[in-house]
């Protein structure tokens, strides 16, 4: 049976466990049947034109995990940005984990999908937002089928979430080959503000597919600062689809910082409803092996004055491959738009492939939209200057490549993720670099 | 200190120096002049290591050592200090890291211990006054968005830091108004000793006056075609090069 007839059947035995009769199932139940008439995206669609599923959708994934797993603290505390407070939603292999978690209901609610799925008081927010804006191709739609478990944040009118929300799944590897599908739902009212970290984190090197989706409403001068931290084991592989939904005068800014796992693909939409309101999406890739990771891009420009920004670099070493594909939509009434997008790579190997398009429909006459891809090797004049100064070759490749990836990193406001993040690349890079940058 | 000999270098197959010979000592100051494409920076460049030169021909040896086999960073460790024409763009890494990554490399190929942060911000201090640089300057990614008088300042300041037994200084002049050339000249004379050397490049006489030479070089088609004490340099001033070609290619 593959992996598509097994999700479809799982399909029955899942709706043994939950409620049936809630409107929710009525979306679900629409879902698998989208789904199943679509099936798995393969290289014949142009989205899907440079990243083949096909390796990692032939490993006998259990779709249900069988035991509730339970993990330390001081084994897993090395994935959590520790140094800081911060409420915890943490699961382990799909479950969640009470015990790891920090959740609260004060002022503010951080807590779980399946509370608000099923819970009347969150019955109104569910309504009017889940699903809402999530698209109906073949790997949302499946995520939508199996819609039960993941974070649930809802940050009220004028509220602040005051420390960061870290989502963090774990899998334990005692499942032979897992797949996941968290549904995250966040809801960020008018003048509310929120950070959030999101990791995905395999344990062992059994085959690990995560297929997530997360759904993100920023009402008008809401502030939403949103991290992925992507830097799993070798045989992990996560499809994230992430939608944006804004409103006027609200900020979002989306860094995704993908260092590891077999094969990402960030799916990352976001739409602009309303004016004045500025998304931006920063993106730092550094990988090796055969790893691939493909950020595929939409920017929605709706109405009238607003901005977005990407600014994706890529260092690609031994055979990896990566792909950017960045879409900005101007509608015809978004008059006034800047729309910025730049996507910068580095081959440090003749194997490694990037294919990088950018993709820009403009309907209004009066917008400012530049574009620009670079793919390079290292600059051979900056690296004479830093060895004619003593820096030898190696140190002064990753210094080069660390100043390369530098400016993304300028725009995230956690220092202690900053410093996490620029030990990571340094580990990454081979080289300890004696200062922070 | 430094000693060239019978120099020949080309650079994809294009031959450029033509069999240089020129010895510098501990405690003299070298100038080396030239019309342009005459083979100066080529020069600066060989010396440095820089790997596109190829030499086909002859010896560079610093303190009797041959340099021929070593990378640009081992001749700078044995004490070799290049400062650019074009100093190269960083964007992403401070003059003050840059500064200290360099100083640090240097001393791990010594096998010192990295320098304490403390005697590194002192020597940091130091310097920068040394060049009327202020502390904002340091904090900026190396030349990006420098003035050229700002790039040549922050080269003789990683030359103050780095202390080379030998400094070379391509065209340090070009680029520079009158108050930023005082200011490097000035920097560069605090920093000779009796125990370095140093070799200006220039077209023109005018850094001169203040970095005053014991010997002039002029530079032409690849070779050294007459040396001489400063005046010489004034010589060129006044007459231009043209009197060297007729008489090179008589």
């Amino acid at each position: 049976m593959d992996l598509k007839e097994k999700l479809v059947s799982s399909f029955l035995a899942f709706e043994n466990r939950v409620d049936v009769d809630s409107p929710i199932h009525d979306i679900r139940s629409e879902a698998i049947k989208t789904f199943e008439t679509v099936g798995f995206p393969t290289k014949k669609e142009e989205a899907w034109k440079y990243t083949s599923l096909k390796s990692i959708l032939k490993e006998d994934y259990s779709v249900f995990p069988k035991q509730e797993n339970a993990l330390d603290y001081k084994d897993i505390k090395k994935y959590f940005i520790h140094d800081i407070d911060t409420y915890n939603i943490v699961f382990i292999d799909g479950k969640y984990s009470s015990h790891l978690s920090q959740t609260t209901h004060d002022k503010i609610d951080v807590c779980l999908m399946s509370s608000a799925l099923n819970k009347p008081k969150y019955k109104a927010i569910i309504e009017n937002h889940f699903n809402k804006i999530a698209t109906k191709d073949s790997l949302t739609s499946l995520n939508t089928a199996f819609s039960d478990e993941g974070a649930y944040i809802h940050i009220p009118k004028g509220k602040l979430a005051e420390k960061p929300i870290q989502i963090i799944h774990f899998s334990t590897g005692n499942e032979s080959a897992l797949m996941l599908q968290p549904r995250n739902l966040i809801v960020v009212d008018e003048n509310a503000h929120v950070q959030i970290i999101e990791r995905h984190q395999s344990l062992t090197d059994n085959p690990v597919l995560t297929n997530s989706v997360t759904e993100i409403f920023a009402d008008k001068r809401a502030i939403v600062d949103y991290y992925k931290i992507q830097n799993d084991n070798s045989n992990a592989s996560l499809i994230d689809n992430t939608f944006i939904n804004q409103k006027d005068d609200s900020h979002c800014l989306v860094h995704t910082f993908s260092f590891g796992g077999k094969l990402i693909r960030n799916n990352l939409n976001f739409y602009q409803n309303g004016e004045h309101i500025d998304s931006t999406m920063k993106g730092i890739t550094i990988i090796g092996d055969k790893q691939h990771v493909d950020h595929n891009t939409l920017v929605h420009h709706i109405e009238p004055n607003c901005e977005s920004h990407q600014d994706y670099k890529g260092i690609f070493g031994d055979s990896s491959t990566g792909v950017f594909n960045g879409k900005v939509v101007v509608e015809k009434e978004a008059q006034k738009t800047n729309a910025f997008q730049a996507n910068n790579n580095i081959l440090v190997s003749d194997k490694a492939t990037i294919n990088t398009k950018p993709q820009l429909e403009i309907f209004a006459d009066d917008v400012k939209c530049s574009h620009g891809c670079t793919i390079g090797q290292l600059d051979e004049s900056a690296m004479f200057y830093m060895r004619s100064r003593g820096i030898p070759k190696k140190e002064a490749k990753a210094l080069l490549m660390y100043a390369f990836s530098n400016n993304v990193l300028s725009s995230v406001k956690i220092p202690e993720l900053k410093q996490r993040i620029t030990k990571i690349i340094a580990n990454k890079l081979g080289v300890n670099i004696g200062f922070d940058l | 200190m430094l000693k060239i000999n019978n120099l020949h270098a080309s650079v994809e197959d294009k031959s450029i120096l033509k069999g240089i010979n020129l010895e510098v000592k501990a405690g003299e100051v070298h100038a080396i002049m030239g019309p342009n494409g005459s083979g100066k920076s080529t020069l600066a460049s060989v010396v440095a290591g820089k790997e596109d030169y190829e030499v086909e021909e002859g010896e560079i040896t610093l303190e009797g050592e041959d340099l021929n086999d070593l990378a640009a960073e081992e001749r700078a460790h044995k004490g070799i200090f290049l400062s650019f024409q074009y100093p190269v763009e960083i964007p992403g890494v401070s003059v003050t890291n840059f500064i200290k990554t360099s100083i640090n490399e240097n001393r791990k190929a010594q096998g010192l211990e990295d320098m304490p942060a403390k005697d590194m911000l002192k020597m940091i201090r130091e310097k920068a006054e040394l060049l009327e640089i202020d502390r904002k300057f340091l904090s900026r990614s190396l030349n990006e968005g420098f003035s050229g008088g700002e790039k040549k300042r922050n080269e003789i300041f990683q030359m103050a830091m780095l202390e080379p037994k030998l400094a070379i200084l391509d065209e340090t002049d070009s680029g520079l108004d009158i108050d930023a050339l005082r200011i490097v000249a000035n920097g560069v004379n605090k920093l000779k000793s009796k125990d370095n050397a140093v070799v200006v490049i220039t077209h023109y006489q005018r850094l001169l006056d203040y970095i005053v030479p014991d010997f002039v070089h002029v530079l032409y088609n690849g070779r050294i075609v007459k040396s001489g004490g400063k005046e010489l340099a004034h010589e060129l001033e006044e007459k231009g090069y043209d009197w060297i070609k007729e008489e090179v290619d008589a």
